[in-house]
């Protein structure tokens, strides 16, 4: 009975109960690059801290801290385990789908809970890049502006669709975009099917 | 083995009490409908008008003054929608009110149902809750108009427990010649609830709320006051409400306030003393927890409170697995990205309003229990705050 009314996975429910490698003592923790991601005004803020072979470029050791809801913390929790031992740039290719796809899934409506574990992951491998002279390897995630009128970016596109938008008016609902001039519309709505595919298609 | 599990989640709903149980049981073979002629239908029509009586009398009103209705929701929606009605083919019965007013820390049957009339064109104005959860008095004295058909505003909020002063509002909204209703899902069962006292023109109750079965509510409507149904299409409930009655259920709600009426001082009074205890260990055993909602005009067994640091869904989640049932007002626990719309109106600030509990005792939770949770809680909240990004007792 109790594991029919639980809304995750088996596996999501134990890293939720055991999370694995969270950060215990961060002053005794010499962590060469350090990522924090989120804000507590919206429910969840991560921050992962990694130790790196500088010869091989692979994260030795990770640990996290979450405030958040279980899938939060369920999905940092196995993220710590799957980077480690992992080639850096393979580790700067985690999207949010790898995570929750090694959760075995997530509800639909706790989507948007797991994808600050591999944003936290990237800015911590850019903090050592950063510290490391190796500048050129960060990739600037820069948001692109979609909606002119009402300057509505890619980003809160995602955003909107993780929350649950699905057609193109939910998006004007959450975003406001197309709702002056509606020139945006053709590209709003490619970008609203790239998400959907990006974060809720089975494959 | 399975844990002991402990339920204290009765502002979401109640368990049926054993008498309700006992009486619907008996009821279940009766399948008449209460609008034939015949033994059968008679037979329903006794029972229906039977819990009409009583539910009536839990109120001090007169059976003709009560609409059953299939929810609490339902009832809230047809005051609203039904006084807007904009229609010029309706009757001279129906008022076509352009302006109401509401606040900030209804339910939201009443906030959704006021934004979609918005959208239809009626002006709705929204008064501030303090930070104790009390309606802004001055704010709706100013906000009333000659225009204003009608005020609604909730006797106790189902999060916090927050208890309005419903007398006072009512006499302030008839002062200057509007119509009053209160939403009393929450209030009934668990304090006084009297129409006449109280003067109100309409009032909303729910059974499941009570002990009493789901898919039951009723709506009090004031005789002489304008009314037109939001369900049409039967003469069911002298015309307010089309559709077959919800025989057994009505039967159910009926017990239901006869055991309110026995039981509900007393248990009051236990359930306050439950909370006491309950409010003491958890200042005594957890650092920063804080309490929401009014510290004296509370229902009895509802508790609010925020911890810092911790995220109110997986707080719930961890005490779930220990077998004990609350509540949040976390964004995360309700599937969209903001908080209690309610925490929000006090002037919480969104990230306290995320780690924040709800736990609301009722008749069956014993002292066993508190000392239970008591037991778990502390655990819970330093499991999250080790793991949590946000530092806590440094202020």
């Amino acid at each position: 009975m109790a594991s029919q009314s639980w809304v995750y996975t088996d596996k999501a429910k134990d890293h939720f109960v055991n999370p694995r490698n969270v950060l215990k003592d961060e002053e005794k923790y010499h962590a060469d690059g350090k990522g924090t991601v989120g804000n507590i005004k919206c429910g969840d803020e991560m921050m992962f801290f990694i130790k790196v072979d500088k010869e091989k470029g692979v994260i030795t050791d990770c640990r996290w801290k979450t405030y958040g809801c279980a899938s939060a913390i369920a999905s940092t929790s196995i993220l710590s385990e799957m980077v480690r031992g992992m080639k850096l740039r393979d580790a700067y290719r985690i999207t949010p789908k790898d995570i929750t796809k090694e959760l075995g899934g997530l509800p639909e409506h706790k989507i948007h809970c797991s994808v600050l574990g591999d944003k936290a992951l990237r800015a911590a491998i850019n903090d050592y890049y950063d510290k490391n002279g190796m500048r050129d390897k960060i990739e600037k995630e820069e948001a692109r502006i979609i909606c002119q009128c009402m300057n509505v970016t890619d980003e809160e596109i995602e955003h909107a669709v993780l929350e649950g938008a699905r057609t193109f008016y939910e998006l004007q609902e959450r975003t406001k975009l197309g709702t002056v001039c509606g020139q945006c519309e053709p590209e709003a709505t490619r970008l609203l099917g790239e998400y959907v595919k990006k974060h809720f298609s089975k494959e | 083995m399975a844990k002991r599990q402990i339920y204290l989640d009765n502002n979401a709903t109640t368990p049926l009490h054993p008498e309700v149980q006992r009486v619907m049981r008996k009821a279940l073979g009766m399948f008449g409908n209460p609008s034939s002629l015949h033994s059968f239908g008679r037979e329903a029509r006794g029972m229906v008008e039977d819990a009409r009586e009583r539910v009536a009398s839990f109120i001090g009103a007169e059976a003709d003054d009560i609409i059953f209705t299939g929810s609490g929701s339902e009832a809230n929606n047809t005051v609203l929608s039904t006084l807007t009605c904009q229609s010029k083919a309706c009757d001279d019965k129906c008022e076509h009110v352009v302006e109401i007013i509401t606040t900030k820390i209804e339910h939201p049957c009443i906030l959704e149902t006021s934004k979609c009339l918005e959208e239809r064109g009626t002006r709705v104005k929204y008064i501030d809750a303090d930070c104790l959860g009390k309606i802004n008095i001055e704010q709706l004295k100013d906000s009333i108009t000659k225009n204003t058909g009608i005020v609604s505003v909730m006797m106790a909020n189902n999060e916090i427990g927050t208890i309005q002063d419903i007398k006072e509002i009512a006499k302030i909204v008839h002062e200057r010649g509007a119509l009053f209703h209160t939403d009393a899902v929450q209030a009934a069962g668990k304090i006084p609830v009297e129409v006449g006292d109280l003067d109100v023109d309409f009032l909303t109750l729910s059974a499941h709320k009570m002990y009493g079965p789901k898919g039951v509510g009723a709506l009090y409507v004031k005789k002489g006051v304008p009314f037109c149904p939001l369900i049409r299409g039967g003469h069911q409930e002298k015309g307010r409400r089309a559709g077959t009655e919800n025989t057994i259920g009505i039967i159910g709600f009926g017990k239901a306030v006869d055991m309110r009426e026995k039981e509900m001082e007393k248990e009051g009074k236990r359930l306050l003393e439950l909370k006491a205890v309950l409010k003491q260990g958890i200042e005594e055993k957890i650092p920063d927890a804080r309490f929401n909602g009014h510290p004296m005009d509370c229902l009895q067994g509802t508790l609010n409170m925020s911890f810092d640091g911790a995220e109110g869904e997986a707080i719930l989640l961890y005490l779930d697995q220990e077998g004990i049932a609350v509540s949040t007002g976390s964004a995360c626990a309700s599937g969209s990205l903001d908080p209690s719309h309610v925490l929000l109106a006090t002037g919480m600030q969104p990230e306290r309003a995320h780690g924040s509990i709800r736990i609301s005792l009722g008749r069956h939770n014993t002292i066993k229990d508190v000392e239970r949770v008591l037991y778990v809680f502390p655990g819970v909240i330093k499991k999250i705050r080790d793991m949590s990004t946000v530092e806590t007792g440094k202020e």
